[in-house]
């Protein structure tokens, strides 16, 4: 395959069509758990994990499955790899799998998964379907990151609380506090305060679209490289 | 026609041989990494209930493994579900019982509570394990937003005196937190309770069988 625009591809996940800024999935997930930077960091690997995986594998068997069965087949994959991926954390990450514990299943129906399965890796080679995954993953995580940061920073007043629990005992002493001021404001904490964060959040990001200097218009590359 | 039926049906069965094998993969998958993680899982959870026990209770006074030495039992007095004690001995001498009470009259769902109480009976340390109350302002009970919990600590029904068991606003002796009674309210009365079955119920408990 030599028509395949990696660098497209890579803009798109990371911006042009970023999974939470743009495409709006995955907000349950993105909403509940942004109230820490770590929270964020946590589920945002976890999510581009099993999106990579799921790609992967779905680009993999594009070939043999039948149309009319390629969704449950889809969601057999994606539920496994969340499974697998529960386990491993609740085995090797203790601390911050029961910080994020309820969320990770959840995982299974961020439709950002699902949703870059049928649209992309079902019809792309296994490159392309690995570099979109990483892509799309990394935007998700970058936006659930400064979302988190956003709220951490302004209702509780530190940044990185909690990082022992992704990066052992010696990230103890990593929580910056600002001020004196503990008590912080309570909005940005509580669950309308997620909502408010990703509003300011899609609108600094429509800010920057438009003064960016207008390119000729992009081709979405979601439409089908390789029909099968 | 049994031949057409058959061209007819291949497809589906096509389908359901491809989704069969799918759901096999996904299980061998589900249940691969469910074998390799299995006792990584369990040593975590024993861990970190041991470390939330040594939390409330002095190492140095006892010397089982507490953890192991589980007896459960359903009181009123300890709310509607079954309350798992733990059991501290030191050279076969009972030292002090650790209860795992769970209140419902927190503000938003359930609070866990760890609360051990020694032979004599006195409070020798509360700690919430889980709880759902407002960020902010009730889940000032978790020790990482502040020390209330600690105030706990040497606690016994005689000191204070029993009618000061309530918080503040209620003319007790315990603080509440700006904005939030209903939480410190239901931990005091929770301690209280538990302290009021231990002195009771003590020595029925260093006796009975332990769980399996």
């Amino acid at each position: 395959m030599s028509g395949i625009d990696y660098k497209a591809i890579t803009l798109d996940g990371l911006w042009r069509n970023n999974q939470a800024l743009v495409a709006l999935l995955g907000l349950c997930p993105l909403l509940a758990v942004t109230n820490t930077l770590i929270n964020g960091l946590g589920l945002g690997i976890a999510t581009t994990l099993v999106l990579l995986l799921s790609n992967v594998s779905v680009s993999i068997i594009r070939n043999w499955v039948r149309t009319e069965i390629r969704l449950p087949v889809f969601v057999l994959i994606i539920a496994s790899f969340v499974t697998a991926v529960e386990l491993t954390m609740n085995a090797y990450f203790h601390g911050l799998y029961t910080v994020l514990g309820i969320f990770i299943p959840l995982i299974v129906t961020n439709c950002a998964i699902i949703g870059r399965a049928e649209a992309f890796a079902s019809r792309n080679p296994v490159m392309a379907s690995a570099v979109d995954a990483l892509a799309m993953g990394i935007g998700f995580t970058a936006a659930l990151v400064v979302l988190g940061a956003l709220r951490e920073f302004i209702g509780q007043g530190t940044l990185f609380d909690g990082a022992h629990l992704m990066f052992g005992e010696s990230a103890l002493n990593w929580t910056m506090h600002f001020g004196d001021n503990h008590e912080g404001i309570l909005l940005a904490i509580l669950p309308p305060g997620a909502f408010l964060g990703l509003g300011f959040l899609i609108a600094i990001k429509n800010v920057i679209d438009q003064r960016l200097p207008k390119k000729p218009a992009v081709k979405v590359t979601e439409a089908p490289a390789t029909e099968s | 026609m049994p031949k057409q039926m058959i061209k007819n049906y291949a497809p589906a069965f096509i389908s359901a041989i491809i989704l069969a094998a799918f759901a096999i993969l996904g299980s061998s998958l589900v249940g691969f990494s469910y074998e390799s993680t299995h006792e990584q899982i369990l040593q975590n959870q024993r861990e970190t209930l041991r470390r939330q026990i040594n939390d409330v209770f002095p190492e140095a006074q006892h010397d089982n493994i507490v953890i192991d030495d589980v007896v459960s039992i359903k009181d009123d007095e300890l709310g509607d579900d079954e309350v798992k004690v733990y059991r501290a001995t030191l050279k076969q001498t009972p030292t002090g019982l650790i209860y795992s009470p769970v209140t419902a009259d927190g503000y938003s769902g359930d609070i866990l509570l760890t609360i051990a109480i020694n032979e004599n009976n006195q409070v020798t340390g509360v700690r919430v394990l889980q709880h759902k109350e407002t960020p902010g302002l009730g889940d000032k009970i978790e020790t990482r937003r502040s020390d209330w919990i600690k105030s706990f600590d040497g606690t016994s029904l005689t000191s204070p005196r029993s009618e000061k068991w309530a918080v503040k606003r209620d003319g007790g002796d315990f603080d509440q937190f700006t904005g939030a009674t209903i939480t410190p309210r239901a931990v005091v009365k929770a301690v209280k309770n538990t302290l009021q079955y231990h002195q009771l119920n003590k020595e029925k408990l260093h006796t009975m069988e332990p769980d399996s």
